[in-house]
């Protein structure tokens, strides 16, 4: 009898090299299942199993999940267009137009590069807002809430300081108004600018700083967030299975809980 | 009788070992600890399969998009030549759109730091926790605060001429208004519905919905010199 596809994985998967690589071994018990997540240094945090309730598409909308898909398009993405990009003034803008015209696929390599990023800007709002409006931040959940905001702000940041790299008007002049908002904040507002950009101005040094800002560090620290953000949804009990509000039929009649014995 | 002891007690966890084991509940423990047992997925592969679907289909939903549009890209930027209205991107503009009525330390500083406190807090105040509908405890003093609140940011927008918020203020009073006005008994589900809803569900709806409109004013409804623009028109 031919060997399925499956059987040949499971062939695999007890070889004496993939067994040097994964910890799991082989099998499908819930106990080998289990073990793919536990045994693994990336899956491990997420839970093992998750409520069934909770992957219907209505719970959540998958839009945590989409909002780590754009995430993930974006780094790949990014990583491509790194290697034609000089972040200089005004090779910057050259290197933007080749990619435009010149190398191939770079057209389509910037354009989903910047579709995802609005994506991923629209995806982390909705996610949100749709948390908020499940309950979701509810204790024990109230840390992973802010860690939320934090990435929410890591987002946005992102996205702005990619948004001056292509060193076109657009990019320029939207950096521009952004950065002239940063300025009115009281007392420090001048020095936060100047920090940000290098300078009064949006000038080359503004753009070395948004390059970095943008490929390196805030990605890192985006990745930090997300870690601790997946892991302690695993820690505080899995994803929130409760009603967001007592259905409005119960609510007529709460109920109260018992009171403890003093 | 001193030998007839067949127990040891120590505290162990593993159910291995010791089998049989003694549950002590202290005062501050529950003795209910899992209310519900229910159906639960491995999240290998299951999850993880559902997860993929999901990513591919926005991943080949995004691929479309890029073949279909392009990213735009402008000339050259010069510092010398302001474009007219220069916009931020598009997730500032509902700032930016506040920049247009109230001064920078106000639209760019005060609201966008508010905002973003608020945000943070929620989970740490029993009446965002809680859940109870708005108007359905201390009915009488919430009333009139909420009549005091709303007509003073009716009153402060308006003397601001800041239309474009006012306007969804009013929608989310109007139907907060109706709120105060059903309960839980009332016929109609939709007014159930709003009944029940608490003070931190109206905060969230009335950011939400601000932020939507100025957002889609900012960047479909303002031309040259930030004046008003109808988009079909031009
Ligand atoms: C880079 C940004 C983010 C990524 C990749 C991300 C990813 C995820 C994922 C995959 C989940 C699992 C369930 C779901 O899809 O809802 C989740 C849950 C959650 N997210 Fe996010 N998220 C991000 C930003 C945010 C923001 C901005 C907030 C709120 C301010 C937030 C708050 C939460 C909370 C409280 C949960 C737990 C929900 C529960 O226990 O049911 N996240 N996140």
């Amino acid at each position: 009898m031919a060997k399925t596809l499956e059987q040949y994985f499971d062939e695999l998967r007890g070889t004496r090299v993939w067994r040097s690589v994964f910890r799991s071994g082989t099998g499908s018990s819930p106990l080998h299942r289990s073990l793919v997540i536990q045994q693994n240094v990336f899956f491990h945090l997420f839970a093992t199993k998750v409520r069934r309730r909770m992957m219907s598409f209505s719970a959540t909308w998958y839009l945590g999940t989409l909002t780590l898909g754009t995430f993930v398009i974006l780094v790949i993405t990014g990583i491509l267009l790194m290697l034609y990009y000089h972040p200089s003034a005004p090779q910057a803008y050259a290197d933007t137009k080749d990619l435009q015209f010149v190398v191939s696929s770079g057209l389509f390599l910037r354009s989903l590069h910047r579709w995802s990023a609005h994506a991923m800007v629209f995806l982390v709002f909705a996610h949100m807002f749709k948390v908020f409006y499940r309950g979701a931040y509810r204790p024990p959940r109230e840390f992973n809430w802010v860690i939320g905001v934090v990435l929410l702000l890591m987002t946005l940041l992102l996205s702005y300081t990619g948004y001056l790299l292509p060193w076109d008007q657009l990019a320029y002049w939207a950096i521009t108004v952004g950065s002239n908002i940063a300025s009115a904040a009281p007392f420090v507002g001048d020095k936060i600018r100047f920090m940000l950009l290098g300078g009064n101005l949006v000038n080359a040094n503004a753009l070395l700083r948004f390059y970095v800002l943008h490929c390196m560090i805030l990605p890192l620290v985006a990745m930090f967030f997300i870690a601790i953000h997946f892991w302690r949804i695993r820690k505080d009990g899995g994803l929130y299975s409760l009603q967001s509000q007592p259905k409005v039929a119960a609510a007529a009649t709460p109920l109260t809980p018992a009171k403890e014995a003093q | 009788m001193s030998d007839g002891k067949d127990f040891v007690t120590g505290v162990d966890s593993s159910a291995k070992r010791s089998p049989r084991r003694v549950v002590f509940v202290t005062r501050r423990t529950s003795a209910q600890v899992k209310a519900v047992d229910e159906a639960e997925v491995q999240t290998f592969p299951e999850v993880l399969f559902r997860g993929a679907v999901a990513v591919e289909l926005l991943a080949i939903a995004l691929v479309a998009v890029s073949l279909l549009f392009s990213a735009p890209l402008e000339g050259l930027a010069d510092p010398s030549h302001t474009p007219n209205p220069a916009k931020a991107p598009w997730y500032f503009l509902g700032l930016q759109e506040m920049l247009h009525y109230f001064p920078p330390v106000v639209a760019g500083v005060l609201v966008p730091g508010l905002v973003v406190m608020a945000l943070i807090v929620i989970p740490y105040f029993n009446i965002n926790v809680e859940a109870e509908g708005l108007f359905s405890k201390d009915r009488e003093r919430r009333l009139r605060v909420f009549y005091i609140v709303a007509v003073a940011l009716s009153i402060f927008l308006f003397s601001f001429h800041v239309y474009v918020a006012l306007v969804p203020t009013l929608i989310v009073v109007a139907f907060m208004v109706a709120a105060a006005q059903s309960s839980l008994q009332s016929p109609g589900s939709f007014r159930r519905y709003l009944a029940a809803k608490p003070l931190s569900y109206w905060i969230m709806t009335w950011f939400l919905f601000e932020l939507v409109v100025l957002t889609a004013v900012g960047t479909f409804f303002r031309g040259p010199g930030w004046s008003w623009v109808w988009p079909w028109r031009s």
